[in-house]
C-alpha cells in the first residue's frame, strides 16, 4: 500500500497526503490560503493540476511536471461572442472539472458559466467547445444550481473510443458527444427532475456527478439531486436506485469501482432543504448488487452530531482504499472498502475535491 | 510617467513588483502597459470580456475608478494607481 497518495483540493489550498510505514503523512502543501477547486494527478501525462479559484484575481490553471514545481498557464477564456445569457458576455467563473485525452496530448475542463474547453497541448491553451455551447437548449433551459449559470462538474472520456464523450452539467443533464465534440444530444431518458413543471424534461435535469466503472465503460452511476441512477448502456436509459426507506438518496459524490460495475459509494445528505449529514450522522452507502441495495457503512465514522456533507469530487476509491473529505474539513479513509473508517484529519479546511494517486 | 501601487497580496504572485512608473492615459491602457512589462496580471485584475473583476478596486488620486467595463477613466502624468482588492473575511 505504500506510497499511494491522496491530493486534496481545499478552500485553503492544495494539501498531498502519502501513505508510509502504515500511516498517513501530510507530505506537501501548496497554494496555501488559496481555494482549490479541483485538484487532480493525470497518470497518461504525469501531470499534475490545481484549479484555482482566487475569489478576489479570478480563476488559474496550475500544472507540475514533477509534482513540487508549479506553473501558472492561461486560463480558459471565453471568446467575445460567447454570451452567458442574453446581454451577459461570458467570462470563467469557476473551473469544475477535467479529463484527458489517454491517446493524444488533449485535455478538457468543463466551467462555469457551462462552457466546455479543449486543450491540444496538454494545457497551454484552450478552445471553448462551440458545439456544446451553442446547442440550441443552452439559452432556455440551462440554468444554475446553486451557482449563477449552468456549470460542467464532469467530463468522462470513453476508454475505448475516443470518439465519444460524456458531460455533466448542472443543471442541464447529461450530454453525449460520439464524434469528439463535433455534435451533442442530451441523455437524459429515465432521470427525473421533481423540481421542475415537467420532471421528464430532456434537459433541465441535475446530476450532481457522473462515473463510469472503467472496465464496464457502458455502466454509469449518477448522484443526482432527485435520486442515484445509474445506466448499462452508456447513458441511453437511466434507472434510479435510490433507496426507497434509507438514506441513500440525496447527495453530491459518487464513486464507482473501476473493475466492479455493481459497485459505487455514496454520501448521503439529508435532502435539497436540510443539506446536512443524515440524521446528523455521518454515514457511507455502498452498493454491491448495482443499487438494488445498499450498505450503511460507519464504524469509525462519528456517531454525531455531524453537518458534514461531502462534495461532489470529494470521494475517491483505488483498488485499496475508499477516501472522502467533508465541508468541515474532516477526511477519513478505509482500507477494508469501507468496513472500517480511520480519520485521516479533523482540522482541515473544506474539501472541495479528494483523490488518490500513485505516481510510480 | 503615473505611478502605480500594488496591493501586497498581489505581490505574491507577481514577486518582482516594486514600485511601477507606467507612460498612460486611461486605466486600460495602464493595465496593458503593466501586463507587458508582468505577464498575466491582466488577468488578475480583469476577466474575459476585460471588465474590473468584481472584488478589485482601482483608485486613481484617490478617486475609484467609474467606468469597471472598458476603464477609461483618464490618467495623467504623475498620476498615483493604486490598485487593491476588496477586504473580506474567512
Amino acid at each position: 500500500m505504500d506510497n499511494v497518495n491522496i491530493l486534496l483540493g481545499t478552500r485553503k489550498g492544495l494539501l498531498v497526503y502519502q501513505y508510509h510505514h502504515n500511516k498517513w503523512h501530510l507530505r506537501d502543501v501548496f497554494f496555501e490560503g488559496i481555494p482549490v477547486t479541483l485538484a487532480h494527478f493525470d497518470p497518461i501525462k504525469k501531470t499534475w493540476w490545481a484549479l484555482l479559484d482566487h475569489g478576489h484575481w479570478g480563476c488559474k490553471v496550475h500544472r507540475s511536471m514533477n509534482g513540487k514545481d508549479w506553473e501558472e498557464l492561461p486560463a480558459p477564456i471565453y471568446p467575445e461572442n460567447a454570451f452567458a445569457k442574453e446581454g451577459v458576455r461570458a467570462s470563467t467563473r469557476l473551473l469544475w472539472a477535467f479529463a484527458s485525452d489517454p491517446s493524444s496530448d488533449a485535455i478538457w475542463m468543463g466551467t462555469e458559466p457551462g462552457g466546455l474547453f479543449k486543450s491540444e497541448s496538454n494545457g497551454r491553451d484552450f478552445i471553448l467547445n462551440q458545439a456544446l455551447w451553442n446547442h440550441p437548449s443552452r439559452m432556455e433551459h440551462w440554468f444554475g444550481g446553486g451557482r449563477d449559470y449552468a456549470a460542467i462538474h464532469s467530463i468522462l472520456l470513453h476508454p475505448d473510443n475516443p470518439n465519444n464523450i460524456l458531460v455533466g452539467i448542472s443543471c442541464a443533464g447529461v450530454f453525449e458527444s460520439t464524434d469528439a465534440g463535433l455534435h451533442w444530444r442530451p441523455i437524459n431518458n429515465g432521470l427525473k427532475a421533481d423540481f421542475l413543471p415537467n420532471p421528464n424534461a430532456e434537459v433541465g435535469q441535475d446530476p450532481h456527478l457522473l462515473v463510469r466503472c472503467q472496465a464496464k465503460p457502458d455502466v454509469l452511476w449518477q448522484q443526482n439531486h432527485c435520486g442515484i441512477f445509474r445506466s448499462t448502456n452508456g447513458g441511453r436509459n437511466w434507472e434510479e436506485v435510490s433507496e426507497t426507506n434509507g438514506p441513500a438518496k440525496f447527495g453530491f459524490a459518487i464513486a464507482a469501482d473501476a473493475e466492479d460495475p455493481d459497485v459505487a459509494f455514496v454520501v448521503p445528505a439529508v435532502s435539497d432543504e436540510n443539506r446536512i449529514a443524515v440524521g446528523k450522522e455521518l454515514i457511507v452507502c455502498r452498493t454491491r448488487d448495482g443499487g438494488k441495495t445498499w450498505d450503511r457503512l460507519q464504524n469509525g465514522l462519528p456517531k454525531g452530531p455531524s453537518f458534514d456533507i461531502v462534495y461532489r469530487h470529494a470521494l475517491d476509491l483505488n483498488r485499496e482504499w475508499v477516501a472522502f473529505g467533508t465541508t468541515t474539513g474532516n477526511v477519513y479513509v478505509s482500507s477494508n472498502s469501507g468496513e472500517e473508517w480511520t480519520c485521516l484529519s479533523n482540522h482541515l479546511p473544506m474539501v472541495n475535491s479528494l483523490e488518490f494517486f500513485d505516481a510510480n | 510617467m503615473a505611478q502605480v501601487y500594488i496591493t501586497s497580496n498581489l505581490k505574491r504572485f507577481f514577486k518582482d513588483i516594486d514600485q511601477i512608473s507606467i507612460a498612460c492615459t486611461t486605466v486600460q491602457e495602464g493595465i496593458e502597459r503593466l501586463d507587458q512589462e508582468h505577464q498575466g496580471i491582466q488577468s488578475y485584475l480583469l476577466d474575459d470580456t476585460g471588465a474590473l473583476r468584481k472584488h478589485v478596486n482601482i483608485f486613481v488620486n484617490g478617486t475609484m475608478v467609474q467606468d469597471r467595463k472598458t476603464l477609461r477613466d483618464k490618467v495623467a502624468a504623475k498620476d498615483k494607481i493604486h490598485i487593491i482588492q476588496a477586504l473580506s473575511g474567512g
